[in-house]
């Protein structure tokens, strides 16, 4: 009988790639990649040597922020923000909920379908300010345009998230209302929408979240809200006042996520 | 034993009078919502302006088509800084934000008065400003180009990325850190052989996810000054060169398609 030597010490075998060849080979593909990357960076030191300064001064507008100063600027942007992202969130939801329905494959036929997917595709991949551009040159600058271009990004967002929800729901509840030979109107009121309510109604305060953080952005390309405010503090070197727009935006966007996630719990 | 006789109900109702109720109420409360701050958001808004609104749109719209297609040739060397700054900046956002995330979670962190709240700062604090908005204040301090929008994305990146992150440290199954804390083993043995292998799949899930978000949010980034294809398209909408600026769209769109492909094909294969 031959005694078998059994290793003493263990090596934990390698995480990604098991081939060592293979795993050499990708690591030397990252670090050229790494090195081509940053040689395009360019980075001007002197430029960024200087900038400090005004960075130190910015961190210091940040710890003391002045909201008095510039509040009716503020405070306009601030109410155009909220009521932008509340009205577009509203709209959005009720307008993506016709959508959602047609572009679920179970409960939609093939055209409809098609064209709704279409549809969530194209306002899912164009970025909200690119949107905004365009409604901008479209409607003029100010909030409306912000308000177009939030329900159309939430158009997108829900129908996708709805149409997912509603094609892995239970599909025996709907057979059961189906047998009983109802419409289907009757169908999506009776035998879908309870079983996506509660997910939908969590999901849109989420987007609310999302709506609200998005509005301090698109009014940096004119479409009105708290982005403009905060882009023209920067660009008049205010540091204090951007630094209070920033603070106020931080505390927004924390009361919305820690009151949607209590909503959302009481929903469920 | 029936006390009460049930009350004879004519026709099947859905809901309890009181739910019926609730419902109605939510509608009253939503749409006079709507009503409310729609007019407060159109108080200064000019409505004879739209009145032409479809005449602009279509005039728009004959001056955006068609795309100038050779345009794409001055695209390429922008192209290829945008997708440096999403991966530099994704890379660079990980690096910080996995400490972060060990940092944050509840069964991890060193400290959960003093240390954990700061770590959830940091994750708040960069999760609610958009990496457009960082990158207009790292161009301020920094100067234009694509440094200030790699560090954009790594700070925002840190946000999501510590976020999701600590989310899975705090769901681990604990039996196995326990198995490798009876065999002796020191903190950092702990978090490296019981911890890191419950979480990678999350964390290649998530970053591979954020840099798909990454590609998208870089391509906009050089509307102030941030590099990357966003500089060309706000040379274009400055000049109102829209054929070109067409042709962006069209290069962003292609672009964020084969990123988000990828993202869901890596995704799919870790699972």
């Amino acid at each position: 009988m031959t005694t078998q030597r059994y290793p003493r010490t263990w090596r934990r075998p390698p995480v990604l790639i098991p081939d060592p060849r293979w795993r050499w080979g990708f690591y030397l593909a990252v670090l050229i990649y790494l090195l081509a990357a940053s040689s395009t960076l360019d980075v001007n030191w002197q430029r960024a040597y200087e900038g400090l300064e005004r960075g130190g001064r910015f961190a210091m507008g940040f710890l003391q922020p002045d909201f008095t100063t510039r509040w009716r600027d503020i405070s306009l942007g601030l109410v155009e923000s909220l009521t932008m992202t509340l009205t577009s969130t509203i709209a959005g939801v009720l307008l993506a909920i016709p959508v959602g329905l047609g572009a679920a494959r179970n409960i939609s036929n093939g055209p409809v379908y098609l064209i709704c997917r279409a549809f969530v595709a194209v306002s899912r991949s164009l970025q909200e300010v690119i949107i905004a551009i365009l409604f901008v040159a479209m409607v003029g600058f100010g909030p409306l345009a912000g308000f177009l271009t939030l329900t159309f990004a939430t158009i997108g967002f829900m129908a996708k998230l709805l149409a997912e929800d509603i094609e892995e729901m239970d599909e025996r509840q709907a057979e059961a209302i189906r047998a009983t030979g109802a419409s289907w109107l009757q169908l999506i009121h009776v035998g879908v929408m309870p079983q996506v309510m509660p997910r939908l109604i969590g999901l849109s305060l989420y987007r609310l979240d999302i709506n609200f953080r998005e509005s301090a952005v698109i009014g940096i390309v004119g479409a009105g809200g708290i982005g403009a405010t905060l882009n023209t503090a920067i660009d008049r070197y205010e540091y204090d006042s951007a630094g209070a727009v920033l603070i106020i935006i931080i505390v927004i966007v924390m009361a919305t996520e820690y009151l949607s996630g209590y909503v959302r719990k009481w929903v469920q | 034993m029936m006390t009460q006789p049930t009350t004879a109900l004519t026709a099947w109702k859905r809901n309890t009078r009181r739910h019926e109720w609730l419902v109605w109420l939510a509608w009253l409360v939503t749409i006079s919502a709507f009503i409310v701050t729609w007019q407060i958001m159109n108080q200064n808004t000019l409505w004879f302006f739209l009145a032409d609104a479809p005449e602009q749109i279509r005039d728009l719209g004959g001056r955006m088509f068609p795309p100038s297609w050779s345009y794409i040739h001055y695209l390429w060397g922008p192209l290829w800084d945008t997708l440096n700054i999403a991966t530099l900046g994704t890379l660079i956002g990980i690096v910080i934000a996995v400490p972060v995330a060990f940092l944050a979670a509840r069964n991890t962190t060193p400290s959960r008065r003093l240390v954990r709240p700061l770590a959830l700062l940091v994750i708040v604090a960069s999760r609610s400003i958009n990496s457009l908005i960082w990158a207009l204040l790292l161009v301020a301090i920094l100067g234009p180009g694509l440094l200030a929008g790699v560090i954009a994305i790594a700070l925002r990146s840190i946000g999501f990325v510590g976020k999701l992150m600590y989310e899975a440290i705090e769901e681990i199954d604990t039996a196995q850190v326990e198995a490798i804390e009876a065999t002796g083993a020191s903190l950092m043995q702990r978090l490296d052989y019981g911890i890191v292998p419950q979480i990678l799949p999350t964390f290649f899930g998530v970053s591979v996810f954020r840099w798909d978000i990454n590609i998208r949010e870089s391509t906009i980034l050089g509307l102030v000054g941030a590099g990357g294809i966003g500089l060309q398209l706000q040379a274009a909408l400055n000049t109102l060169a829209w054929p070109r600026v067409t042709m962006i769209f069209v290069v962003i769109l292609g672009t964020v398609v084969v990123s988000e492909w990828v993202s869901s094909q890596v995704r799919n294969a870790i699972r």
